[in-house]
């Protein structure tokens, strides 16, 4: 991928509000190319959705219990992991799927309303598939940091109003 | 007795009389009502400090220090890995070459550099020649060695850049002492390397030694920064000031260090050693690590600033203010005299009618009226709302 495109993606992940104007000033570009840059981004599914970072700890009945589910699972003749990971990440509960190096094989997050309804599809979904041999269930107890953002209350910026 | 003395006397009577004369800068004032302001709206672009905190892995280091006890005196030059550091850093980065034992001095930020460069070389009636608008303290801290600071005027037309017939018109016979300050606080003017050259010539004829505070050298947006140093025959006729503070965002741990020919080095070390001794060690730590692993961070933050430097002069463009392209530090000095209002005037109900803190360009010397320092060391969502409270600002006056 050529560096203009890098760039582009980096002001985007920083904020993804961020408008082809706004960025293509940025980077001393036009307006016109990063607009169509940004397009064969998406169209080459490099781009693949604009979201927003919530930190739920603070929305009162945003229940939500969050689960790292470490899964050993045997792979498939000739299609390896990828065929049991499809069959993991459909789920819609299911929001992260990551094959692993090291003790197991995929890490799975998934969401749910209450610890009953993460350890129901562990149990009643995730389990029973043939090809899983084992799971380990984490449940995220609190967010420090999510995707580089710190979730500790803003700091005030500390510096003087006007120094020389 | 006592009463007697007190109705003859003042006490800043007692004051040394260069003390005395050195004007209350007009700039205080300014700070002052800003700074006691805790209005929380207040979006300020009149920091002249960059907005990352210092790396964790910098802060990390001198931490780790403090835990294994490194609180001592180190020797009064500094500590001899950060000095061979330094000039691995500025002989890698900027192709000038200095020995770390005898011609360097690790400085309590560039500021202690500056004075020390200029107790040590001005003496009473000596011209002291500061290329105007600049940082503050070259005209005062040249006055208090009894010196004759000589401003001269650098314009936007030429993009604050020191031309040298205005540089050969201030030169007498008392001139003594050059001092150059790019890439340039306030104007983001830089000086490449062609544009360097006549002033080095006449340095050379005219015998002047130069003090060349290269603060905002890493700060350079198109095309590496040329030292002054790096000049044919310069090297002994410079005096390099330099820091961590810009580059590194280490502000507060103020470290600093001048390099230059031996003899003047070792005259500077006497005066630093009965002053501070050594620069702090905890701040030594730091930067010895910023040097032997901050590059790359310091890079990203490099083109972080350059980001939002197109974005201000974009912004300033398009409401109608002119702006020379700054391609260095990280301010904006944009022209507000179409406006009709003095900067000091623009600058004081800007705070009050917009709540955008900037600095009125009188403040820096000759050739800064008309204009206002804008630090871009700040977040692109305050930026662009700056721009926008000062577009209005700006048409309400018309």
């Amino acid at each position: 991928m050529d560096q203009f495109k890098n760039h582009i993606l980096e002001l985007l992940r920083e904020d993804s509000r961020r408008t082809p104007a706004l960025i293509a000033t940025m980077l001393g570009s036009e307006e016109e190319k990063v607009r169509q840059a940004i397009q064969e981004l998406e169209d080459e599914h490099v781009l693949v959705k604009y979201s927003a970072v919530v930190n739920w700890d603070k929305v009162d009945d945003g229940n939500k219990v969050t689960a790292l589910i470490e899964v050993q699972i045997t792979p498939e003749r000739g299609r390896g992991f990828d065929a049991i990971a499809e069959r993991i990440y459909l789920y819609p509960e299911v929001k992260t799927v990551y094959l692993m190096s090291g003790g197991y094989d995929l890490l799975v997050e998934v969401e749910g309303k209450s610890l009953m309804e993460v350890a129901g599809f562990v149990s009643n979904k995730l389990s029973p598939i043939e090809s899983v041999l084992s799971t380990k269930t984490h449940f995220i107890l609190k967010k420090y940091k999510q995707d580089g953002v710190i979730f500790e209350d803003h700091e005030d910026d500390h510096r003087l109003v006007i120094s020389p | 007795m006592n009463d007697q003395l007190k109705t003859v006397k003042s006490m800043s009577d007692y004051l040394n009389p260069e003390v005395r004369a050195i004007p209350p800068s007009g700039i205080r004032r300014f700070f002052d009502l800003a700074n006691a302001s805790k209005d929380k709206d207040i979006i300020t672009l009149g920091v002249g400090e960059p907005d990352f905190v210092t790396p964790w892995h910098i802060r990390d280091a001198c931490v780790y220090g403090l835990e294994r006890g490194k609180t001592s005196y180190t020797a009064n030059a500094g500590m001899i890995e950060l000095r061979e550091a330094i000039a691995g850093y500025l002989d890698e980065r900027f192709q000038v070459q200095y020995d770390p034992g005898q011609e360097m001095i690790v400085t309590v930020g560039g500021s202690e550099a500056i004075d020390l460069a200029l107790r040590a070389l001005v003496a009473p009636g000596d011209e002291v020649l500061i290329p105007e608008p600049t940082y503050l303290p070259y005209s005062p801290l040249s006055s208090l060695s009894g010196g004759v600071a000589v401003p001269i005027e650098t314009r936007a037309e030429h993009s604050f850049k020191l031309q040298a017939e205005d540089l050969l018109a201030k030169i007498t016979p008392r001139s003594k002492v050059l001092i150059l300050c790019y890439p340039s606080n306030p104007t983001g003017g830089i000086m490449t390397y062609e544009e360097l050259l006549p002033i080095a010539r006449l340095v050379e004829e005219h015998d002047l030694i130069v003090i060349s505070d290269e603060i905002y050298a890493e700060l350079s947006y198109e095309g590496r920064h040329v030292s002054f140093a790096s000049l044919p025959n310069m090297k002994d006729r410079t005096l390099l000031v330099s820091g961590f503070a810009k580059a590194f965002a280490m502000t507060g741990w103020r470290m600093g260090y001048v390099c230059g020919h031996r003899d003047l080095i070792s005259a500077m070390l006497k005066i630093h050693q009965y002053t501070v001794m050594c620069a702090p060690i905890m701040g030594q730590i730091a930067a010895l690590e910023a040097l032997k692993n901050g590059i790359e961070e310091m890079e990203k933050m490099v083109e972080s600033y350059n980001r939002r430097r197109r974005l201000v002069v974009e912004g300033f463009r398009q409401i109608g203010l002119p702006c020379h392209e700054p391609q260095g530090a990280f301010y904006a000095f944009p022209d507000i005299s179409g406006t009709g209002l003095s900067s000091e005037q623009f600058a004081h109900r800007l705070l009050q009618e917009a709540k955008v803190a900037v600095v009125p360009g009188h403040v820096f010397g000759i050739g800064g009226e008309g204009f206002i320092r804008c630090s871009y060391a700040t977040s692109v969502n305050q930026l662009q709302e700056a721009i926008e409270r000062i577009g209005s600002f700006i048409s309400g006056l018309a």
